[in-house]
């Protein structure tokens, strides 16, 4: 058992920015990345409005520089998952999938989100085999092929228009008749040849064989006809969901699962902080992300000062 | 200990051929969940020596291998045993994940 000062679960912005604080605060601190060490931005191809890089940075770039920039400063990291965590009394109790454990002053919890997928038949076991939710990652299998992808935020958009760097063309299902996505990359998805859009559609089966996906099952949501339509892969950018299973009963949860934290990234147990995608259901930038991860850094550095200077747990927030 | 490169002109010799099961390893530098699970399998080499055979492929230099076993997504790591796969794992996990994915297929 090893004892720490603060524990962080979790490899995004929001986890390396709370370990560059806190470590750097000279925190004795531990940063558990996870099974995706870096996040979602290492799905991603380019970082364009991460300020301080006028050309853009690469996600999986951003992740090593936020990984060099943390350990500098002493920060411990480990490429495992918590799996069991007790935060009924301090100091709080952390286990790894392989057995290491730790017992932690405080804790920040920055665990994420993961892509939703589509819930139909077919999905699950063509993921790898034409079932797909990075394109950075695998729009290299499609060149000159056709893809389906279904969404109509900014990711669904902008990683569209990654994939017509490969592909010979995409149909871009979306349920609605109009795009949640920014106007810039709307605009951009609109006049691109390679490009077509099927409007209030979804996917409700993914159909396969052997070799994997070879068609998409489309019905058209107004008037309820479905066809089949042929594609070597199905990209799926339907949005997100927090990653909280570990946490549920144990704290407070919206009613999707989002941690609750007030605005300085207290949960409802003190000494335990929430920060980045996993409190934060509506902007979910790399650069908001990091910003909550030093707002909880600092907010633990205070919480274990408090408690050091008067041996008294302080009273939630 | 670095696993065994394997092209596609290499394949057939050291994996189909292989008298251990082989554990390949499908992936590309520009690959970020790749890079994450390269550490993981160099630690393996020695943990399973004389047991199962680590090996890589890069799809980007190799794609005929890639294309035969249908790859789509990287990393994807197979299994093959006697020649034939056996099993599949898509995506980067932790280190303890992947053992106990492998394991079970150990002679």
């Amino acid at each position: 058992m090893k004892t720490i000062d603060v524990g962080i679960i979790g490899g995004g912005p929001a986890g390396y920015t709370a370990a560059i604080y806190s470590s750097r605060a000279n925190l004795n601190t531990v940063q558990f990345l996870g099974v995706q060490p870096g996040g979602q931005i290492t799905l991603t191809n380019d970082l364009e409005n991460f300020p301080g890089f006028p050309d853009g940075i690469g996600g999986l770039e951003l992740a090593e520089n936020f990984e060099k920039q943390a350990t500098k400063f002493g920060t411990v990291t480990v490429y495992d998952k918590i799996d069991k965590v007790d935060f009924s009394k301090r100091p709080f109790y952390l286990k790894t999938t392989v057995g290491e454990e730790y017992l932690a002053e405080s804790v920040i919890i920055s665990t994420g989100s993961s892509s939703r997928m589509l819930g139909v038949p077919g999905e699950t076991e063509s993921i790898g085999k034409g079932v797909s939710t990075c394109a950075t990652c695998d729009a290299f299998f499609y060149r000159d092929k056709h893809v389906v992808v279904v969404g109509g935020g900014d990711s669904a958009l902008d990683e569209s228009l990654f994939l017509t760097r490969f592909v010979k063309k995409l149909t871009l299902i979306h349920r609605r008749d109009k795009f949640r996505g920014s106007p810039i990359l709307q605009n951009r998805v609109l006049s691109n040849d390679k490009i077509e859009v099927v409007w209030n559609s979804v996917v409700e089966e993914v159909l396969h064989n052997e070799s994997g996906v070879y068609a998409a099952r489309i019905k058209n949501v107004e008037n309820e006809s479905s066809h089949d339509l042929k594609t070597d892969g199905i990209f799926v950018f339907i949005g997100h969901i927090p990653n909280t299973e570990l946490f549920t009963g144990i704290l407070n949860l919206d009613d999707h699962g989002y941690i609750l934290t007030d605005r300085s990234g207290h949960t409802n147990i003190p000494g335990v902080f929430a920060a980045g995608d996993v409190q934060d259901s509506i902007y979910r930038q790399a650069i908001t992300a990091a910003g909550s991860g030093c707002v909880a850094a600092l907010e633990a550095y205070k919480f274990l000062e408090h408690v050091k200077s008067s041996s008294e747990v302080p009273l939630s927030v | 200990m670095k696993p065994v490169n394997v092209t596609d002109s290499t394949f057939e010799q050291e994996v189909i051929k292989s008298s251990e099961p082989v554990l390949v390893d499908f992936w590309a530098a520009w690959c970020g969940p790749c890079k994450m699970i390269a550490p993981i399998l160099e630690e393996m080499v020695p943990e399973y020596a004389g047991k199962l055979k680590i090996a890589k492929v890069d799809v980007d230099s190799n794609p005929v291998i890639a294309t035969k076993y249908g790859i789509r997504s990287i990393p994807t790591l197979l299994v093959f045993k006697n020649g034939v796969v056996v099993d599949q794992i898509v995506g980067a996990m932790p280190k303890k994940m992947l053992t106990e994915k492998v394991n079970p297929h150990l002679n």
